[in-house]
């Protein structure tokens, strides 16, 4: 049977989020030929519409209202139950980001569904999907169904690859909807992560451990992830010894990444630190210790002192790109 | 102030995963409170000695989950009270454990619940704000602070590495991040007192929950190991050369850059 698809667009410093084109494309497969509706939410996303459509959206739904500027559970909660009303989905896609992450489970809660998070590759389409989510801090991988009713899954950034964008043409309409009676009063926001590129979705990431020994230490890897138009990531070990925020850290605890390319400059390779980056497409290691336990989960290996080794990295990549 | 806390028991972060018969064995593995969860019930029993009342820790499992239970209690939670799903459920999701906890919870009037932001096993993040959602109440997740004055609740939380910061009021759940706060050991005085404390265990009968109220809406259909993975190569010669090559190698045979 083919469904109707709802999936939640999300922007972030002014532009869409690649998570949603890639939620888009998830959407599809779910759909089975069916429908797949982009919704929008916010103060003023209604331009964002156009490119939903390119991105594989066969409509879209835009919901604004000024109550809606900043995210609140209360405030989107009311605008997605509204689309829901309107449409009776069969299916529903968010990204499994911070947004995703606190929205789904209350709108399944909501509809006393079944809700299946931070999925990494869907099998199969329609009512045959299957999906898999790694369980254990990715130590194993389930696959699981939805039994009745609603698909209603979250997608981890930078797994399921997008559609091509292409000009397409599609309805954007809006829904106009009363945000009433929000709990929560949001007064600020810190911003501690870096400029540019979010770490969840960033294709390139490097990484450094205590190794990297301070915060001055840090430079010549950002220098390297700028280059490459990455974004720069922490052991624990860093964060801990304060050579860099908790907002970098990656791991069991920290942040979950699978980049296409991940550079581990002085990590030592724990089990928690793998758990948060070992799905990564391809992992590189530059350690001194020959005997660090990076170099098993690393398909190419440089055993040197980083401080050497990564501004050569720089300069070689420099006179090739 | 009336304070609840959910306590998941899992696996230890250190453990190595075998899997036979479609299942995680579990048998001689090490089993922790998860780890968020430590921040929680820190964060419960500071609240608690600041603003006075009684904090129970709770948790759906099996009879060794008691021994999570008692942990908590000597880090110095109050009561703890065991929901045994043991006899009566062999298919559980997200749905189950937050209807579940929410039937318990639902004449308690908690002023405060807190829970991890995800559990290291499952790892759906769902339990908290599902739970908030059937109780009616307010939910703020991944916290990193909580201030509490009066029935108004100051909070920052990380939302992927930035802090929001923000205000809301009791009644409330708040689900706990990282830097939240630095859980404490369980002190001997405090393992000793824990023995004593109260730790009630309930069944589903004692709910009036049917089994057919929280039969899960999904269904796991199989559970795997990653494939191993190559050991990689590990270059050779001298460092220039090691890193001009591993720059052909992203570019022309991982494909990369
Ligand atoms: C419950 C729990 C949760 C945890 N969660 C996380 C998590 O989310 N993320 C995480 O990362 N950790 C986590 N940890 C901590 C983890 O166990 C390790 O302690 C941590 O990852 C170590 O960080 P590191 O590799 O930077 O430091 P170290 O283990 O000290 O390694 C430093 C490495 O740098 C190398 N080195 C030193 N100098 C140089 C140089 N000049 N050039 C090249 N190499 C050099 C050394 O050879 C060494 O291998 C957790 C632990 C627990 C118990
Ligand atoms: C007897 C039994 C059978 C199960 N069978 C299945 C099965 O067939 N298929 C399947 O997929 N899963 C099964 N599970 C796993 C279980 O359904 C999930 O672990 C549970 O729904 C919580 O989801 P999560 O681990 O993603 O927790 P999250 O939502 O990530 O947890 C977030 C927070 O919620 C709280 N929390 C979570 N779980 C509990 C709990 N049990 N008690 C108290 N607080 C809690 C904690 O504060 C935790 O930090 C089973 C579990 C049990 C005990």
């Amino acid at each position: 049977m083919s469904k109707k698809v709802l999936v939640l667009g999300e922007t972030r410093e002014g532009a869409l989020r690649n998570v949603t084109f890639e939620a888009i494309a998830a959407a599809k497969k779910i759909s089975g030929g069916g429908e797949v509706v982009g919704v929008l939410i916010g103060d003023s996303v209604a331009d964002f519409g156009a490119e939903l459509v390119n991105y594989g959206a066969d409509r879209v739904i835009t919901v604004e209202h000024p109550h809606l500027k900043s995210y609140t559970s209360d405030g989107y909660g009311q605008a997605f139950m509204a689309v829901i009303e309107q449409e009776s989905p069969e299916g529903i896609v968010f990204g499994h980001t911070a947004v995703g992450k606190d929205l789904s489970p209350k709108i399944a809660s909501k509809l006393q569904s079944g809700l299946i998070s931070d999925v990494t590759n869907i099998e199969g389409e329609g009512d045959d999907a299957v999906f898999v989510r790694p369980i254990y801090s990715g130590k194993a991988f389930e696959k699981v169904k939805s039994k009745e009713g609603l698909s209603f899954i979250t997608v981890r950034p930078n797994n399921i690859p997008p559609l091509a964008k292409e000009e397409r043409s599609g309805d954007v309409s809006s829904l106009s909807v009363d945000i009433t009676n929000l709990r929560t009063i949001i007064k600020d926001v810190v911003r501690k992560s870096a400029e540019g590129v979010d770490l969840s979705e960033a294709k390139v990431i490097v990484a450094g451990g205590r190794g990297v020994k301070s915060t001055e230490g840090f430079e010549p890897l950002q220098e390297l992830a700028n280059l490459l138009g990455g974004a720069v990531g922490a052991s624990r070990g860093a964060c801990d010894a304060d050579y860099c925020d908790y907002s970098l850290q990656i791991g069991q605890t920290g942040k979950v990444v699978t980049p296409d390319l991940y550079i581990a400059a002085g990590i030592s390779g724990a089990i928690q630190h793998l758990a948060g980056m070992s799905n990564s497409k391809v992992i590189v290691a530059i350690n001194k210790d020959p005997e660090a336990n990076i170099f098993k989960v690393a398909d190419y290996g440089i055993v040197g002192d980083l401080f050497e080794v990564i501004p050569m990295l720089t300069e070689e990549f420099k006179k090739v790109m | 102030m009336n304070i609840y806390v959910l306590v998941k028991r899992t696996f230890d972060t250190e453990e190595k995963l075998v899997i036979s018969g479609g299942k995680i064995q579990d048998d001689g593995a090490e089993f922790i409170i998860n780890p968020y969860d430590e921040y929680a019930i820190e964060e419960a029993i500071t609240v608690r000695d600041e603003h006075g009342g009684e904090v129970t820790v709770i948790t759906i499992g099996g009879e060794e989950a008691e021994k999570q239970l008692r942990t908590a209690l000597a880090m110095g939670a109050d009561k703890a009270v065991l929901i045994n799903t043991e006899d009566d459920l062999e298919e559980m999701d997200e749905f189950t454990t937050s209807y579940i906890l929410a039937e318990y919870l639902k004449d308690k009037d908690a002023d405060l619940i807190l829970a991890g932001n995800v559990a290291i096993d499952g790892g759906s993040g769902q339990v908290g704000p599902r739970v908030a959602d059937l109780l009616g109440i307010n939910y703020v997740t991944t916290i990193t602070s909580l201030k509490i004055d009066g029935t108004t609740a100051t909070i920052v939380r990380d939302i992927e590495g930035d802090a929001e910061e923000l205000e809301t009021s009791l009644p409330l759940l708040v689900t706990a991040q990282q830097g939240l706060n630095e859980p404490r050991y369980p002190s001997l005085p405090g393992i000793m007192k824990a023995k004593k404390k109260p730790l009630e265990e309930l069944e589903l009968d004692d709910l009036d929950i049917e089994e057919d109220d929280v039969e899960a809406k999904t269904e796991t259909i199989e559970i795997y190991l990653p494939p191993k993975k190559e050991a990689g190569r590990v270059l050779e010669g001298d460092i220039s050369a090691q890193v001009s090559e591993l720059v052909g190698l992203l570019r022309n045979e991982a494909k990369v850059i």
